[in-house]
């Protein structure tokens, strides 16, 4: 009975074709907005891991979350040194990580930092060792792969942080790799992590505590440097004498998630935001945006399912004379519905798998075209638990398209169709 | 009731292979109860091709229909093989007709989606169960359609299709075959050529012939005959 499905089915292959395009477009509708938005939110709890709190400049806190935490958007100011010991010292603080922004190496922003930044967010050294003098870097594994930069590369960071090759070069700092990251999944791949220091060093400005690799560049030289071309906002972000651009903070007991947010908001000029916080309100900001695709993505399916409702109760109702005829060669009514339920099914199934190869493929499409996507970290190797659901809607939508006619013709009387037909 | 598995001389079952004791159909229409067809005590031995012969009303498509298990008749019973097709359960009566009966009507009612070949082998896989192919090209061959096998249905000339629908019916082989009007459709030559096709390949299979129709021009080809006429009365001739 299988092989009659798939015989009508033939028989009318354009209408056939039509109803598996429609049912694959609902299915890959719900396919690319599941995995878009799970990939999304893992990656922003990924990258958010054991980071509490964030402590930067008064301003937006979103975008102090998005800089600094998701480094994705340029940052509110810098901070003093100082807050950093300051939040050291706060009861119920287990880490406090500094973060000095400002360049960037061929896209990839390079970041002032301590060992524990990378630790804090899993990551292992592939090869090489950490960064321990200024000017020496650790790169994550994609700067890695896309630059090709092995250990002992030396390379010049370039002032700004989109797309950094266009801001000046700080030529007379090179860095030199000393070590490569084992890929984490996370926004540390794309990552280029130094000391503090040598973001310092770079744009002259002397470390608090003076360091022999220091090579002396003066406040003066740092002053005549070209910063034409950037905004004034960047300029703002580009660490200043012995500051920092924001803070990472992790908690040690529920007590500070209480109290240390306002003890910081009361600091002039320092403000705490929580990612959990901002991530749920930009998520519940997209979230509006992705509903409504989501709904008319069901609606796209539930056009499908009605279309293929429609095909099949014409072609059945074209089709009464042949059923009466195979119920007459012997076919049981269980085997006729089975007959006509197979028939929506395959269609569906055909739907669902071409909506699921086409949802991966635009994921693929979208991640290798799209740099912010890929940025992301959008993968359409992975599969969401969730699409196992869709294709049972699909199927369920094309069992019910074909039950419905198919319980009609079982209605009728054989002997009245045959001789309708005779 | 003999037992319809002991053998005749002829080598086939003894018995009649259908038996009627007192049919006749009446319907309903208008509320008020009509009489359609009245046959009375009749039977058909194997071997022996019977026409059932009459005017449009007269009740052969009903008759047909009792047979073949698709319609209950309100008085009388049938047997076909020994058995009670007109008492049976609908399952019962499904499983009868696909055991005995194979039926060819006047339209083509083969499936438009499959060639003749495909139509062939859904036919013996949903009434035996498996498809013996060697039997279907043989079939096949034996109508005059080996170059059409794999032809469809709507690329059959009427006179194909008719052959290809006689194939069909007999590709169960089937004790019984029931065919409604098969030849009112055709010139005299075509009809002619369709009676010794149906009459060959019976006779080939095993299989004996009950066919009803108003076409006067095949009447002399059957020994035989059940005429009916409309409205009621039945009138048997049992020679020719």
């Amino acid at each position: 009975m299988i092989g009659l499905s798939l015989a009508y089915l033939r028989d009318r292959a354009l209408n056939t074709a039509l109803n598996i395009l429609l049912l694959g477009l609902g299915v890959a509708s719900l396919v690319i907005l599941l995995l878009f938005s799970s990939q999304l939110e893992n990656r922003f709890d990924r990258d958010a891991q054991g980071i509490d709190m964030v402590v930067g400049a008064k301003g937006s806190p979103l975008q102090l979350i998005l800089s600094s935490v998701y480094h994705v958007d340029i940052p509110t100011g810098n901070v003093p040194l100082d807050t950093v010991e300051l939040l050291r010292r706060q009861l119920g603080v287990a880490e406090a990580i500094p973060l000095a922004l400002g360049d960037s190496f061929r896209s990839f922003r390079i970041v002032g930092t301590e060992p524990a930044y990378p630790a804090l967010l899993g990551a292992s050294l592939a090869d090489g060792r950490m960064f321990a003098a200024p000017m020496e870097a650790v790169i994550g594994a994609e700067v890695a792969t896309r630059t090709g930069a092995g250990l002992g590369q030396r390379f010049v960071g370039g002032h700004g942080m989109g797309g950094g090759d266009e801001g000046p070069k700080h030529e007379e700092q090179p860095f030199i790799v000393v070590g490569r990251l084992k890929p984490t999944g996370t926004v540390i791949d794309r990552l280029i992590l130094t000391r503090v220091e040598s973001v310092w060093s770079v744009h002259g400005i002397e470390a608090p505590h003076a360091d022999d690799h220091h090579d002396g560049e003066t406040a003066a030289e740092h002053a005549a440097h070209d910063h034409d071309g950037e905004s004034a906002e960047e300029h703002a972000a580009h660490a200043s004498p012995a500051e920092v651009t924001a803070v990472l903070v992790r908690f040690g007991s529920p007590i500070a998630a209480v109290r240390l947010p306002g003890f910081v908001n009361r600091q002039t000029n320092l403000q705490a935001a929580v990612p959990a916080v901002e991530v749920s309100r930009l998520l519940s900001l997209v979230g509006v945006g992705l509903d409504a695709v989501r709904a008319f993505a069901v609606l796209l399916m539930i056009t499908a399912g009605l279309s293929i409702f429609v095909a099949l109760l014409t072609a059945l109702k074209e089709r009464e004379a042949d059923m009466a005829m195979l119920r007459v060669i012997g076919a049981s009514r269980a085997a006729i519905i089975g007959q006509v339920a197979s028939e929506g099914l395959i269609l569906a199934a055909a739907g669902a798998a071409l909506g699921l190869m086409l949802g991966h493929g635009v994921i693929a499409l979208a991640a290798a075209n799209i740099e912010q996507l890929h940025q992301l970290g959008l993968s359409a190797a992975r599969v969401h638990p969730g699409e196992a659901w869709i294709v049972a809607a699909a199927l369920a939508i094309g069992l019910i398209a074909a039950l419905i006619p198919a319980l009609r013709v079982l209605q009728s009387d054989i002997a009245e169709t045959l001789a309708n037909a005779r | 009731m003999p037992s319809p598995d002991t053998l005749n001389s002829n080598g086939l079952p003894q018995g009649p292979l259908v038996e009627t004791r007192g049919l006749s159909h009446e319907r309903a229409e208008n509320g008020v109860s009509r009489r359609v067809m009245a046959i009375g005590d009749w039977s058909l031995q194997p071997g022996h091709h019977a026409l059932l012969l009459g005017p449009s009303g007269s009740g052969k498509s009903t008759f047909i229909n009792i047979v073949t298990g698709l319609l209950t008749p309100s008085h009388g019973e049938l047997r076909v093989a020994g058995e009670p097709m007109s008492t049976l359960s609908p399952a019962g009566r499904d499983a009868l007709r696909r055991r005995t009966i194979g039926l060819v009507f006047q339209t083509l009612r083969l499936i438009p989606a499959l060639s003749v070949a495909g139509n062939l082998a859904l036919a013996q896989k949903l009434a035996l169960g498996v498809v013996d192919r060697a039997e279907i090209d043989r079939l096949i061959a034996r109508v005059g359609l080996a170059h059409r096998a794999e032809a469809r249905p709507r690329q059959l000339s009427q006179g194909e299709g008719q052959r290809a629908a006689i194939a069909r019916a007999l590709v169960t082989r089937p004790r019984l075959l029931v065919a409604d009007e098969p030849t009112s459709a055709l010139d005299d030559a075509n009809a002619a050529r369709m009676i010794d096709l149906m009459f060959e390949t019976a006779d080939a299979t095993g299989a004996t012939l009950l066919i009803a129709t108003h076409d006067g021009r095949i009447a002399h080809r059957f020994a035989n005959r059940l005429d009916l006429v409309a409205p009621q009365a039945p009138v048997t001739a049992a020679a020719a």
